[in-house]
């Protein structure tokens, strides 16, 4: 959805369960968690604090 | 000397004495809606000038909403004249993006079974004997939308304005309370768990965005002329949003102009609260009536967000039907909390704010449309 990002709450190389919360984004006005798809380790967060994000943006890789 | 200043003293008092028991209670129940304001933050920008208006007409002696009052003056220039809701309509229309409803038409029918509620409590409180005009300003509180209750209620029933306003304002802000409990009972955990995809992006065209607000003020205008001055007043400021070329006029509609309309209907509101006049058993069937209203349009959005769930083959998580009552976005929030509490993987916030839109241009059609039957009933005058 389109909003912005308020906080990155892992950071590459940590370890992430299933359903962990790694990005904390704000669409209107509202905080919304955006958790692991799936279990594995980041390797990548591709977006940073106040950054606008659209659509079906790639926000993190997860390995 | 000593009578004098007897006489002095007994000057300060005699508003003291002269206020009635109703009238301290009416400042008590004022000083709760400020607490609900300014402590817990339920609509603050309403409940403060509404709460301090409510203080202010039941100061005894003062008599602001008495002929030349402070309060009555704007309660005539603005809410007997139907002006403040009015110009509060163009600031919604000036900060509504209809984009999400144009992507997703399909929605815009969850909009509509949103409203429901009004209709069902229409005919509930012609059951419990209002008279027709009230029973019509009762109703709309279902519509969940304050300036839509403020504009019917002022147009046909004004002595029920204070007691509409609050019933709409309140439930409104307790929508994060009333929804969820009926949203779970009419759910199954495995529809509540539906994740639906990013809203399609295909993006919609300025054109579209445009033409959008225009056409539909000459349909729904010619369809339901007694709501005309509701839906273009909400399209004017819509256009001036689109349109992209009057910017200054778009922000001075979103932000001073329904800033000052706000301060000052919230006065007028307060204004209405009048000891004698709200301290009535028909105030509390309103409020009571309006709470049913509400519950109502949840559970019929819910129900027809179910009935998309089947047809579409379990595409649609039906949660989002509740977004369907206009309470623009608390509803939608609301929506998504409750499905990601299910699925931590479903973020429905923007299928939620379509049919929020949907429900927006709903509650305000249907109010039109109610308008427009009564009159064609001859209950209303043209």
């Amino acid at each position: 959805m389109v909003g912005k990002i308020l906080k990155i709450e892992k950071q590459v190389g940590e370890h992430v369960d299933e359903d962990d919360v790694v990005i904390v984004m704000e669409a209107m006005k509202m905080e919304i968690p955006v958790v692991a798809p799936a279990g594995g380790t980041v390797k990548e967060i591709k977006v940073a604090p106040g950054q606008a994000v659209e659509a079906e943006q790639v926000l993190a890789v997860i390995e | 000397m000593d009578s004098a200043l007897v006489n002095g003293l007994q000057g300060l008092v005699v508003g003291v004495v002269s206020l009635s028991l109703g009238q301290a209670f009416m400042i008590a129940v004022a000083c709760v809606l400020l607490y609900l304001g300014i402590a817990k933050g339920y609509e603050p920008l309403l409940l403060v000038p509404i709460g301090f208006g409510a203080i202010m007409v039941n100061i005894p002696l003062a008599d602001m909403m008495g002929q030349g009052g402070f309060l009555r003056f704007f309660y005539d220039g603005g809410v007997r004249s139907e002006i403040f809701p009015l110009l509060i309509f163009i600031g919604i229309g000036a900060m509504t993006d209809f984009a999400p409803l144009l992507q997703n038409p399909k929605i815009i029918l969850l909009g509509a079974a949103g409203q429901f509620g009004i209709f069902i409590t229409l005919l509930l409180a012609l059951a419990l004997g209002f008279d027709k005009l009230d029973a019509v300003a009762v109703a709309v509180i279902g519509a969940c939308d304050g300036p839509t209750a403020i504009y019917v209620s002022s147009k046909f029933a004004p002595h029920m304005l204070g007691a509409v306003s609050v019933a709409a304002y309140s439930y409104m802000s307790l929508v994060p309370l009333i929804q969820p409990p009926i949203m779970r009972a009419l759910t199954t955990e495995k529809e509540r768990t539906i994740v639906m995809g990013a809203a399609k992006s295909a993006p919609i065209s300025k054109t579209a965005k445009i033409v959008f607000p225009i056409v539909v003020t000459i349909f729904a205008s010619i369809l339901a002329p007694k709501g005309a001055p509701l839906i273009a007043t909400v399209m004017l400021g819509n256009l001036l949003r689109e349109s992209g070329c009057v910017d200054r006029l778009k922000n001075c509609s979103e932000n001073e102009l329904t800033n000052i309309v706000t301060l000052l209907l919230g006065l007028c509101i307060g204004g209405t609260m009048e000891a004698d006049k709200f301290l009535k058993t028909q105030t509390l069937l309103v409020l009571v009536l309006g709470f049913i209203a509400i519950c109502l349009d949840t559970a019929v959005g819910v129900l027809f967000g179910k009935a998309m769930c089947a047809l579409t083959g379990g595409k649609i998580n039906p949660l989002i039907g509740a977004a369907g009552i206009s309470a623009f976005p608390m509803s939608a929030r609301v929506v998504q909390a409750e499905g990601q509490k299910y699925n931590k993987k479903s973020y429905l916030l923007m299928h939620a704010m379509s049919a929020n839109a949907g429900g927006q241009i709903g509650s305000v059609i249907a109010a039109a449309v109610m308008l427009s039957v009564l009159q064609g009933m001859g209950i209303v005058g043209g």
